[in-house]
């Protein structure tokens, strides 16, 4: 398989604040996280040829309209990309096969969702079938969490360190949802929300917009970035079963999308020890305990069953061996569901590049993304390095 | 000669304690409990799960018609007996239809089913009957009704026969509710007692005893409908059946029953019944229906039926008041109703209702909902239709206290179940404390409403703690 190692580049990043935006939409939010990549490339709207939108509601909008409408972008191909929780990434992902196949110079990939015009009140979960599959989103996810707190002896406490790790990350961000550290007993003793995950578990409802330009390499060094672009290393995109809850031979502990995108990702980006390889890695923590799970399912210990004691031994801290979340995650940087996996790719980029906006990994090499999606369903992973 | 070769009950889980009733508004509470249907059960669900019982060890293929009795049908215009026959997986040629509106609609539709049999239109007719009368606030009614399901298998031969059938009608008012009337209504007991029930229930019952040429002293049981205690022994007396014969209206331990309390005192007769015994029936509503049956062949439970005794004494308290005014939804607030397909509900009816999976006919795994392509070894449309089982254990779960945007206090126990017999299932857990849910614990399905989707009522199947132990 030829990939797309090293044939893309990422030349400019943009991210609004995530948050409860009430008096922004979707015009606003696009509007200023394409702008700000574009500025970050020293390139303007006109030198875009083609356009990727990840959007995961329908009430955020329709069609890739929704982001050629506040860009005025017409007459040029936008695509929208749906893939639950890696909707931003896959539309990063489409994006990239654009670029390097040559088919177009300069494309944007961004994402966007309007969360908060539904209300707090948790993600709407609109059933697909009268009677099968009904549950929270924190539930699906919370099956899951059961089963290892059951098989291995995981605990409200194993769960807490990792929202202690990400609020401490997210209060260094300035463009994090919410920036206030909290104390294991805070997370221990919050209310539930579908046991065992309490409030400190679950990722709250945000909006924001993240944008990504990328282009070939050999343009790259006609950009502003022309000394420390970013070029991506390999993404993968696998989907399991859309309903595990029936899945007779799923054991619960871990995702298998993960484990399968994870495996085609390091291939192709030829990694073969991730512990060591992998700098650092902005990870799906929809809730905590699936921040443990994402530890396992990427190879970072070599039993899932270890995964609290990698987060509470501090090896995913910014300072350990792979920091884990240095932008906060989810958890803290906010959900706007399709915008996420683009978050993720502008973190990863400023990450490497030596300028993050919060706390800043130590001399990064390999950067990873994870995204993963529905009931844990579909993950995408992305690698970036640089491109020295 | 027909008889009745099966019968069931069900009575919901959960009691209230009339005193607690009584202090709620500062009224009187007279002595005992009643039982409460929980807010997913109505008259059709406990129908099903009655008829469930009735039919353990029957072959459904036999059965030619079904008849659904109540008073407190889910719909005012749309019928219920198809729904239970869907639930209970019977042939689509079953001749359903409900009989409503009288508290005697159960032995009504015992009637109706005695004479198709005997006219050769039908060889095993299914009767039940079940009631969830509703009972206006800070009155006696909320202490005196009670909510349950009796199911009675009618065949050609055997059981328990029934010698004789004898009605009288009355345009007498007793207790009613005019279409658009939220609470049963009753003007004066007293003249109902009188004039209608005690004359109508010796008319009727004497008559049928003649028939059959059986004197009241002859008579093993005599079960009588009766709104309280003290009307039932006069009707008794009427009727020259001592207090003895009596067979217990459940009035003390679970309430007033409706249409299920004839079928459910019979079945509770029936299930404890020798060959020889001879049995008087005397229902009353809007006149009195009456049967003389003599038991041939006892109706002895089989394996793996839960009796009517056992419904009863299995049970738990409501805490107060207030959880009976949230489980019957007293209380004027928009019921869950997500925004789904009835077209999907229809098309999915067999798997939905019947609980159909699949078993793969390569590699032989049960698989739920039933797939064209197999999920475990892909081989397509090769798969057997088969019936879950009923039974199985938690695999994983969890507890969710968001439902339908809205944050509730006590969650809703969402579980992960493998079923005895193969295939893995998705399911809400009802009449149980979320706090006692542990992985590997068995529990079992139960029939239920599962919201308001469309404005229908969306059945569906949801799991309990194993109700009682085998």
């Amino acid at each position: 398989m030829p990939g797309i190692k090293d044939r893309v580049a990422v030349v400019g990043v943009g991210c609004t604040k995530f948050g409860e935006l009430w008096e922004k939409d979707q015009e606003d939010l696009l509007v200023e996280s394409v702008y700000e990549a574009l500025d970050d490339a020293g390139l303007t709207p006109q030198d875009i040829d083609a356009g990727w939108v990840g959007l995961m509601y329908n009430f955020t909008g329709f069609s890739g309209a929704t982001m050629t409408e506040p860009l005025k972008l017409f007459g040029k191909p936008v695509t929208r990309v749906e893939n639950f929780c890696a909707s931003g990434m896959d539309a990063f992902r489409n994006a990239c096969f654009a670029v390097a196949a040559g088919v177009y110079d300069v494309v944007v990939a961004c994402g966007v969702e309007k969360l908060l015009d539904q209300g707090g009140g948790g993600i709407p979960i609109e059933p697909i079938h009268p009677v099968l599959g009904h549950a929270s989103a924190p539930a699906m996810f919370a099956l899951a969490a059961s089963r290892a707190f059951h098989e291995w002896g995981w605990t409200k406490e194993d769960l807490a360190n990792v929202a202690v790790k990400n609020h401490k990350n997210g209060a260094a961000h300035p463009k994090a949802h919410f920036r206030r550290p909290i104390t294991v007993a805070d997370a221990v003793n919050a209310p539930m929300i579908s046991w065992p995950l309490g409030r400190f578990d679950c990722c709250a409802v945000s909006d924001g917009s993240a944008a990504i330009v990328i282009t070939r390499p050999e343009i790259a060094k006609d950009t502003k970035h022309k000394d420390d672009y970013v070029v991506v290393k390999d993404n993968a995109l696998a989907i399991e079963s859309l309903m595990p809850m029936y899945k007779v031979s799923y054991n619960w502990l871990g995702f298998p999308a993960t484990r399968d995108a994870a495996r085609v990702a390091y291939a192709e980006a030829g990694i073969t020890d991730p512990l060591k390889e992998i700098s650092f890695a902005e990870v799906h923590d929809c809730f905590t305990s699936t921040e443990l799970f994402n530890i396992g399912d990427l190879g970072f210990v070599a039993d899932g069953k270890d995964a609290p004691a990698f987060v509470r031994d501090g090896h995913a801290d910014v300072e350990g061996e792979v920091p884990i979340n240095p932008s906060g995650g989810l958890k803290c940087f906010g959900h706007p569901i399709g915008a996420t996996g683009c978050r993720m790719i502008y973190e990863v980029t400023k990450q490497l590049q030596g300028r993050a906006d919060g706390m800043q990994v130590k001399d990064p090499k390999l950067g990873m993304a994870h995204n993963l999606g529905g009931p844990g369903s579909v993950c995408s992973v992305t690698i970036l390095g640089r491109h020295d | 000669m027909v008889g009745i070769i099966a019968c069931g009950a069900y009575v919901p889980l959960h009691r209230l304690g009339r005193q607690a009733m009584g202090q709620a508004w500062g009224i009187p509470a007279v002595p005992g409990e009643r039982s409460v249907a929980n807010a997913d059960e109505d008259s059709l669900t406990m129908a099903v799960t009655a008829s469930q019982e009735c039919l353990v060890g029957q072959d459904p293929a036999n059965i030619d018609a079904v008849y659904f009795a109540t008073t407190t049908s889910p719909y005012t215009e749309k019928q219920c007996a198809s729904i239970i026959a869907a639930a209970l997986d019977l042939r689509k040629d079953v001749f359903t239809a409900d009989f409503t509106d009288s508290l005697r609609s159960g032995t009504a539709a015992m009637r109706a089913a005695r004479d198709a049999i005997e006219s050769g239109s039908a060889r095993s007719v299914l009767v039940v009957a079940a009631d969830c009368r509703p009972a206006e606030p800070e009155t006696m009614w909320e202490q005196l009704l009670g909510d349950g399901a009796g199911a009675l298998l009618l065949s050609k031969d055997g059981g328990a026969t029934i010698r004789a059938a004898k009605s009288v009608t009355s345009e007498m008012l007793g207790q009613w509710r005019r279409s658009g009337d939220r609470y049963v209504r009753a003007f004066e007991p007293k003249l109902e007692t009188e004039y209608a029930y005690v004359r109508g229930v010796a008319q009727a019952g004497k008559a049928a005893l003649q028939e059959a040429g059986v004197e009241p002293k002859d008579l093993a049981k005599a079960v009588i409908s009766a709104g309280d205690p003290r009307s039932h022994q006069t009707a008794a007396r009427a009727l020259g059946v001592e207090m003895t014969q009596l067979q217990d209206t459940l009035f003390l331990m679970l309430g007033g029953l409706g249409t299920a309390q004839v079928p459910i005192m019979l079945t509770a007769v029936l299930e404890a019944a020798k060959e020889g015994d001879k049995i008087l029936v005397v229902n009353h509503g809007d006149g009195a229906d009456a049967l003389v049956l003599e038991v041939a062949q006892p109706l002895t439970p089989p394996a793996g039926k839960r009796t009517a005794q056992q419904y009863m004494m299995t049970k738990r308290a409501l805490p107060s008041y207030d959880a009976y005014v949230g489980f019957r939804q007293l209380m004027d607030r928009e019921r869950f109703a997500p925004k789904t397909s009835p077209v999907t509900y229809w098309r999915d009816a067999k798997l939905e209702l019947a609980l159909y999976g699949g078993r793969c006919r390569k590699c032989g795994i049960v698989q739920y909902p039933p797939p064209r392509v197999c999920g475990e070894c892909r081989a397509k449309d090769d798969m057997e239709s088969v019936k879950l089982g009923r039974k199985g254990n938690v695999f994983t779960f969890t507890l969710d206290h968001l439902v339908g945007g809205s944050y509730l206090n006590v969650p809703v126990p969402r579980l992960v179940i493998d079923l005895e017999g193969g295939g893995r299932i998705f399911l809400e857990m009802t009449d149980g404390d979320p706090k006692d849910v542990q992985i590997g614990m068995p529990v079992e399905l139960t029939f239920r409403c599962l919201h308001e989707g469309t404005a229908f009522h969306n059945y569906y199947w949801k799991c309990q703690p194993v109700r009682v132990a085998a």
